[in-house]
């Protein structure tokens, strides 16, 4: 296969691109994906080749072309909705939770709603607590909804275009510290399957399953422990829903120890659901020590950069619970 | 040329506040552009350049106990509602000593002693906020108005017609002020809403709509005056829309690709608000050349001194992190 440079941004608007030219359905709808080009400059050059009617610059109304989006995938179309910022799910809700996320149940199995709705969440940029939430885990909660978080540029064209062609809707949750982030991609067409983890880095002795941005600093403290001798293995589940249960219980059973980490706030996050697959499973027989649960602090994220910083998990951080984990083992 | 008739109240004291404020304004937001520019404030901000008249003529009409809500493009409106640029500047900065003690940023600062219930970072969040801050003036009794400030974009929202539809039927005392600066972040209000001017909406609510000149200081001071009566006297809310402009980009730079050069020096040549005031105060011999220049020099040291402040004031400790997260 054929690569190229591309930073995630530019994977995720390739995504769309090769899906929009082979099938017609396809479509774009959000506010300031014209010649803006989007909030982050994802759909750069969309509306230049595929045109307005196909490119469709809304209005500010979440809840309606949300909605929009509802109805018109109800009716054969596969729309590709982007909110500006996660955090305005809030407005979208109902259309998402109660209509997108339960037609085809309450209906009997009859019709379905193939939309795929993306948006760029997290922290680090000073844009403070209503620019920055990382609500993932609200959308996870819903039966009905599929839930991607992907973590490179690679993940995110094979993955968008699964999301895409999937017949449910799907919460495709981009994040923004990613978008300038480059790794060679393919330059054709390919998918990566929702429901099937990655294993980023593999190693023995720790298993760490880190999520969207902090695949990154997991890896990153990866380095650091190994120059320490300890091999940590780094677990990207990368869809949410469905998660893949086989891989992360299959890595525990073999390092019998476990650190979570995710950007959200730690409270009700989506690495207490993990860690309650591990523990239901057989892995649980392997542990030779307490689940290590990191997550953000339970507070809005705040704009002063150090404070942003110390609101949300960072290297440390995860080196830390790492150390932890291996000393609790020790003990017993 | 601005022709309309200045409210006989105005008095020469009062015109020289209100022409200092508009400096205020604009230095204060030229002011973070440039920091900006060079990565000493950081996040976002969205500056109100060339749309200084809306926030100064309307709050301007209000009494110190109403109270207002603001946007994302706030500074404005929280200076004419009386707030310290120095704390404001401080915010800014990240700084413990800014109005949110460094954790709001510009997109959050608020002045409740003041009566400003807070810039919102959520497009259309504060209108329904707004009717709810009404909602208490009425139940209590206490005779406060509230004056909403919300974009042209923001008037697509949903929460905009169900504020309106409330505070219409419950008659709360409360005033919108649209700020019609014919952009959202670059969709134009031409291609996004299907009728000339947003004030009609208002006949949909069954209460009067007012479309002016956003940037004729004096229409706008007439426009709220009237509907601040209004609201006071428990007849309900009114809806103004003010037509402006914003010079800058939407948020930091962008390339303003969706507009054409003409259009930004015909709003900058021809209807910047400070010099058709100035204008029209010379021209009406109301003040002299040499004090106006006396009191935009002076607005230009206020928020030199402001950045002063900003940059002098402690950073927040990090043991403020988890506070204030409950009352
Ligand atoms: C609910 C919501 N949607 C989208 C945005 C992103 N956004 C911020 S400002 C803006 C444009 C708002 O336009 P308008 O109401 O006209 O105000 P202006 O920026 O022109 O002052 C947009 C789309 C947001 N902050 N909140
Ligand atoms: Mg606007």
């Amino acid at each position: 296969m054929k690569t190229k440079d591309m930073s995630y941004s530019e994977a995720i608007r390739d995504a769309i691109s090769l899906k929009m030219h082979e099938d017609e359905d396809v479509f774009m709808l959000g506010e300031d994906i014209g010649v803006y080009g989007g909030a982050f400059g994802v759909s750069r050059g969309l509306i230049e080749e595929f045109g307005p009617k196909r490119i469709r610059n809304t209005p500010i109304s979440e809840s309606g072309i949300a909605g929009a989006a509802v109805g018109s995938a109800l009716t054969g179309m596969r729309p590709i909705l982007e909110l500006q910022f996660s955090d305005f799910i809030t407005i979208a809700t109902d259309q998402i939770i109660n209509q997108a996320a339960k037609i085809r149940y309450m209906y009997g199995g009859k019709g379905k709603v193939p939309m795929v709705l993306r948006t760029p969440s997290g922290s680090g940029t000073g844009a403070a607590a209503q620019h920055s939430q990382s609500l993932e885990v609200w959308m996870a909660h819903i039966p009905g909804l599929k839930v991607v978080q992907p973590s490179s540029s690679y993940d995110a064209k094979g993955l968008l275009i699964s999301a895409i062609e999937d017949d449910n809707p799907v919460i495709f949750y981009e994040h923004k510290l990613l978008y300038g982030m480059k790794e060679p991609v393919p330059e054709e067409l390919y998918r990566i399957p929702l429901g099937k983890a990655a294993i980023k880095r593999e190693g023995t002795d720790v298993t760490v399953i880190a999520t969207s941005i902090m695949v990154h600093k997991a890896l990153e403290a990866a380095k650091q422990l190994e120059r320490e001798g300890i091999e940590i293995e780094v677990i990207d589940p990368r869809t949410l829903v469905p998660l893949d249960e086989e891989t992360i219980i299959a890595s525990v059973s073999k390092t019998s120890r476990v650190v979570i980490v995710h950007e959200a706030v730690k409270r009700a996050g989506f690495g207490a659901e993990i860690a309650s697959v591990i523990v239901e499973s057989d892995a649980f027989d392997f542990l030779d020590a307490p689940i290590e649960r990191l997550g953000g602090k339970a507070v809005p994220i705040p704009y002063n950069p150090e404070l942003e910083k110390h609101a949300v998990p960072q290297v440390s951080d995860i080196i830390n619970a790492v150390k932890r984990t291996l000393q609790r083992g020790e003990e017993v | 040329m601005i022709t309309t008739k200045i409210p006989p109240s105005l008095s020469t004291n009062q015109m020289r506040k209100l022409y200092h404020q508009m400096w205020l304004i604009r230095y204060f937001d030229e002011k973070v552009d440039e920091f900006f520019a060079r990565g000493a404030i950081h996040g976002t901000t969205h500056l109100c350049v060339g749309q200084e008249a809306t926030a100064t003529g309307a709050c301007y009409v209000l009494e110190n106990e109403d109270k207002i809500t603001s946007t994302h493009r706030g500074h404005g409106h929280c200076i004419a509602k009386g707030a310290d640029v120095n704390r404001m500047m401080a915010e800014l900065f990240a700084k413990e000593t800014g109005y949110c003690k460094g954790k709001g940023g510009s997109m959050h600062i608020a002045d409740v002693d003041q009566g400003n219930l807070g810039a919102n970072g959520i497009v259309g969040g504060g209108i329904p906020i707004a009717v709810g801050a009404a909602l208490t003036s009425k139940m209590k009794n206490l005779g406060y108005v509230v004056l909403c400030f919300f974009g042209d974009g923001a008037a697509n929202e949903g929460s905009f017609h169900e504020a309106l539809n409330l505070a219409s039927i419950w008659k709360l005392p409360v005033v919108f002020f649209c700020e019609n600066n014919q952009y959202g972040m670059s969709g134009p209000v031409k291609e996004m809403v299907n009728i000339e001017n947003i004030g009609d909406r208002a006949s949909a609510y069954g209460i009067p709509g007012k479309v002016i000149e956003g940037n004729d200081l004096f229409s706008v001071i007439e426009a709220t005056e009237k509907a601040v009566a209004r609201a006071r006297k428990g007849n309900g809310p009114t809806l103004i829309e003010a037509k402006t402009y914003r010079w800058k980009g939407h948020s930091k730079s962008d390339a303003k690709k969706y507009r054409t050069k003409e259009e930004e020096q015909y709003w900058r040549k021809e209807k910047d608000p400070i010099q058709l005031l100035a204008n029209r105060i010379i021209s009406d011999n109301l003040l002299a050349k040499e004090e106006l220049e006396a009191l935009q020099l002076q607005a230009r040291e206020q928020i030199d001194s402001a950045v002063e402040f900003a940059e002098k004031s402690p950073a927040p400790s990090l043991t403020s992190l988890e506070l204030d997260v409950y009352a």
